[in-house]
């Protein structure tokens, strides 16, 4: 029951923040809070659970820690099946984290409709959770289109200038891929009810299904491309760049955390279990967008006067590393693609706050118009190189443990476009040093009553230097819950290939 | 005729009496609330009717109505439909000064057609209810005649509506040469023996098409929708788009069915391309609209182009899941578009349509819950989770992937990503901010019987959307008796 919980929670939660909005203008925030404690606490009960699990389902591998199966549309064989493995907990734990920081970002900046603000942030969170913990593919489509109206709503309403075009680009780029998957979806389930004649979206009943070669060609595209574009990783990054560089920082905040996290998420849970083989066929071109985008993106990130454009870039630029080390596909690629979600998620999430707190500090994204912001807010500069730091990759901090993961899987998979990733590595200080050196250095410029952080800031950005550094010198902590979930999907698929 | 065949045929002739009630009530005294109760009752007491005589065992009342478990669904369907569109009507009208009262015996006429085109199983009724339907709808277009674009439309309405009349009549002559009959079941009967495929019969199905395809507004057909859809009054907009459209829509699925035309493949190639062509013009224009009611009915033409990709579908699976597929879908249709178009009526009064874009301009800010409503129809007119047009889309995509139409997918899909720009300008207008908004409307009306039929609707959308399972099971029922 806690899985249903981790949804309804914050989904009530948001509908208690709409509501009360009404009566108080500071109201929906608090209860934000508060929803998002209850939350964490639901996490880590889930967490604690796993050593005795009561129930699973039959057929379900032991990586799974948790089950819940309702019935829900009958017909065609759809239920409500929910469960988690290591990974989803570990998303989960992200998301819970990650609407703390975006409920930070958006304490003094949003000054409009709050109510309205705060159901849309923690909806969005909610069908994110429903997006990692889904195990029924018509599910899970529900909650993967769920998750982006509520986002729609968070850039068009609260964004920056341009928040129109945005917006309707974000959705018609996610919306159009994500039908490529629904009819994925619903070939799979045609071609698995001609083999057993019986209708079932369930992962596991299909995670069986023969397919010709042709046939889980398509269908893998049809994944594949649902997936990278929500990951993103070039071609279909463009709406990404405008999506971030428009949304209100908290809206940045999830959509870098932990909405990119749902598009590596379905890559490693669904595109190669589903289809072991068109995959690994397809694997050396997956990879080769993987090493163009993290090259790609480097570059544009480094031509970009908009701060929060060069960020976008760099997110881009991470996830390159992330569709290499999947498509990998071994223990210690996947390991390091996982460690770069979650590093990536906090050192972008970082950024884009301090992006955020910026701009409502001197109204402007542009990096030309700032220039020794040091003298002027050093704890805030001083974090912005503590992030900018572990962006590019430092060791000690989480990135360079993912990053390095990942090169090291894919070397023994495909050496040269390992390499040519690696150089990836020399171009992310030269964007990261660029932001410290336009905005936070230079010729001396007057600021008059510039604020630097208060207390709530620093707490949120205390709690972050933490996580990025505990990520960095004990990834083992999260390396050991991720590992029987990685090892299990490597087995399903090795399993499936070998039939 | 024996007592059983006139109990079949209870809910037809309740309709067609309260018709001729309200006529002589207008007759003695003209009350608009009066004559708006009867209809209301007379529809009731039909909609119980239905419920009277359900049973699985169909019954042949006359050579030209046949009361099966299908008919009897759509009955109930159209009736429900004409439920609201009257509540709408009477929130409309209420406050025009002039003679509204002929407005119910028009509308019940109408539902009246409706009901004979999804019971009948002959091509003299379908002309029949065909022409009844459409004879109500020229005068219910133009009845606000004093605005602009009403009578425009009614004429417009009334010319291509008698040309597409005389296509079907023509079509049906050929295939009566041919065939020598005129019910459905005969025709199937014929055709089966006939080995190859007969010219004369196919040129009569597709002339049957044409004039069809301008009953639905399919493409090339279009041409009259969207000035229609502009000049009528809103509620009756949604009385097009749903009642007209979903019986015509029915009745040719029966047609295709009992009278074994799915076997004609180059029928099913005219209708690839008349609903690739729906999908993509009737998005491609939508795009630039400006006017709510024109915007929406271009994107009728691509909900119809969407629906014919599961009518389609039948040419390669079992009829059970395209009659499925296409109920569902157009179960959704109605919802959505009487709840939208409710939406537009509410905020209209007969003298001015809120029909404008900059009409909406803050309504999320002025009145939450109407733009709520309207922001969750428009969701599911694009296919969003959440909400019925969600599961709908999930079926043509069902039944096209089940019958590996991968082109008119394709489309569906394409069309589909145009829609929501469209969609979502909508939604984008409504969550403009407050202060830029001139603040025109005096003191609104009090309309609460449509405020009710939109939370109903409402209601049923989330439902529908959130489980079908009942809603699903029931259609597979009657889908499963119509073989």
């Amino acid at each position: 029951m806690i899985l249903i919980a981790l949804i309804l929670v914050l989904f009530l939660g948001g509908l208690a923040a709409w509501f009360s909005g009404r009566w108080n203008s500071s109201a929906p925030r608090w209860i934000a809070v508060i929803t998002l404690i209850l939350e964490t606490l639901l996490v880590i009960g889930q967490y604690s659970a796993s050593d005795h699990i009561d129930y699973l389902s039959p057929g379900m591998p032991q990586a799974w820690v948790a089950d819940f199966h309702g019935s829900w549309i009958p017909r065609f064989g759809i239920g409500f099946h929910l469960a988690a493995d290591g990974l989803s907990v570990l998303l989960i734990a992200l998301t819970a984290f990650l609407g703390f920081m975006a409920v930070s970002s958006s304490w003094t900046e949003i000054k409009e409709q709050q109510g309205f603000f705060f159901f849309n942030l923690l909806s969005c969170l909610a069908g994110t959770v429903g997006v990692f913990l889904a195990v029924d593919l018509f599910l899970f489509f529900f909650f993967w289109e769920l998750m982006i109206i509520p986002m729609y709503f968070l850039i068009s309403i609260w964004g920056h200038e341009n928040r129109i075009y945005a917006a309707i680009k974000f959705f018609i780029f996610t919306q159009v891929s994500s039908l490529l998957m629904l009819v994925a979806i619903v070939v799979l389930v045609l071609m698995h009810y001609k083999n057993s004649g019986t209708y079932t979206f369930d992962y596991f009943d299909l995670l069986n299904t023969r397919l010709e070669p042709d046939v889980a060609f398509w269908l893998m595209s049809g994944f594949f491309i649902a997936f990278t574009v929500k990951l993103p990783a070039v071609p279909f990054h463009t709406w990404l760049p405008d999506a971030h560089t428009q949304a209100p920082t908290g809206g940045s905040v999830i959509l870098a955390g932990v909405m990119l996290k749902t598009g590596a998420y379905g890559l490693l849970r669904f595109v190669l279990p589903l289809f072991p083989e068109a995959a690994h066929q397809f694997a050396p071109v997956a990879m080769m967008l993987g090493t163009i985008s993290v090259l790609y993106a480097a570059m544009m990130a480094f031509a970009q006067s908009d701060l929060k454009r060069l960020i976008a870039y760099t997110s881009v630029s991470h996830m390159g590393f992330i569709l290499l080390g999947i498509f990998s596909w071994n223990f210690l690629a996947l390991q390091g693609a996982v460690i770069t979600m979650l590093a990536h998620g906090i050192s972008a999430a970082a950024l884009f706050m301090i992006a955020g707190a910026l701009q409502e500090r001197l109204h402007t994204r542009e990096m030309d118009r700032m220039g020794s912001l040091w003298t002027a807010i050093p704890r805030l500069s001083a974090l912005a190189l503590f992030f900018a730091m572990a962006s590019l990759g430092l060791p000690g901090l989480g990135n360079f443990v993912g990053e390095f993961l990942v090169l090291v899987g894919a070397f023994g998979v495909n050496r040269w476009l390992t390499v040519i990733t690696a150089l990836g590595l020399i171009l992310a200080p030269v964007y990261a040093l660029i932001i410290i050196q336009k905005a936070f250095h230079g010729p001396v410029r007057q600021y008059s009553g510039l604020s630097d952080f208060n207390r709530r800031e620093l707490v949120s950005f205390g709690l972050l230097v933490l996580i990025a550094v505990w990520l960095g010198i004990r990834p083992n902590t999260v390396l050991d819950v991720s590992a029987p979930a990685i090892k299990q999907e490597l087995q399903t698929s090795m399993a499936m290939e070998n039939r | 005729m024996n007592i059983d065949q006139l109990i079949a045929l209870a809910p037809i002739m309740i309709i067609a009496g309260s018709a001729v009630i309200i006529m002589l009530i207008i007759a003695i005294r003209r009350n608009f609330i009066l004559v708006n109760g009867v209809a209301v009752c007379g529809i009731l007491l039909a909609l119980l009717a239905v419920n009277f005589i359900w049973q699985e065992n169909p019954v042949q009342a006359t050579a030209l109505i046949r009361i099966d478990v299908y008919a009897l669904f759509y009955t109930a369907l159209l009736l429900l439909t004409g439920l609201s569109v009257a509540g709408l009507c009477y929130d409309y009208f209420k406050e025009r000064k002039e003679e509204n009262e002929e407005l119910s015996v028009l509308l019940l006429t109408a539902l009246l057609g409706a009901l004979v085109l999804v019971s009948s199983s002959h091509f003299a009724s379908f002309f029949i209810g065909l022409e009844m339907l459409s004879i109500s709808l020229f005068v219910l277009i133009g009845y606000t005649i004093n605005r602009q674009n009403s009578m425009e439309a009614a004429i417009k309405y009334l010319i291509l509506s008698g040309v597409s009349s005389a296509f079907i009549l023509f079509g049906m002559a050929l295939i009566y040469a041919q065939c020598g009959v005129l019910d459905f079941d005969g025709i199937g009967r014929y055709l089966m023996n006939q080995k190859d495929m007969n010219a004369l019969v196919l040129s009569g199905v597709i002339l049957i098409i044409a004039g069809v395809g301008f009953k639905l507004s399919l493409v090339p057909f279009h041409l009259w929708t969207p000035d229609v859809y502009e000049g009528a009054p809103a509620p009756i907009t949604a009385f097009i788009a749903t009642v007209s459209k979903g019986a015509v829509f029915a009745l040719l699925l029966r047609y295709f069915i009992s009278a074994g035309n799915y076997s004609y493949s180059p029928l099913l190639t005219v209708l690839s391309i008349i609903a690739v062509l729906s999908i993509l013009a009737g998005n491609l224009l939508a795009l630039l609209q400006n006017n709510v009611k024109r915007l929406l009915a271009y994107s009728s033409i691509a909900h119809m182009g969407y629906v014919l990709v599961a009518f389609i579908a039948g040419g390669r699976i079992a009829p059970a899941l395209v009659v499925e597929a296409v109920t569902f879908y157009l179960i959704t249709y109605f919802i959505t578009t009487i709840g939208a178009f409710g939406v537009i009526s509410l905020l209209s009064t007969p003298q001015m349509e809120a029909d404008d874009l900059s009409f909406y301009r803050g309504l999320f800010w002025r009145q939450p819950w109407l733009a709520t409503i309207f922001t969750l129809m428009l969701i599911s007119l694009a296919g969003i989770p959440l909400t019925a047009g969600f599961i709908g889309k999930f079926y043509i995509f069902a039944s096209g992937a089940d019958a590996s139409l991968w082109g008119l997918l394709l489309a569906v899909i394409i069309g589909s990503g145009l829609g929501l720009y469209y969609y979502l300008r909508i939604v984008v207008v409504m969550s403009m901010s407050v202060e830029e908004t001139a603040s025109k409307t005096g003191e609104p009306v009090q309309k609460k019987i449509a405020t009710t039929i939109l939370a109903v609707l409402t209601l049923l959308l989330l439902w529908f959307g959130l489980y079908p399972g009942h809603l699903m099971n029931f259609i597979v029922s009657i889908a499963a008796t119509l073989e």
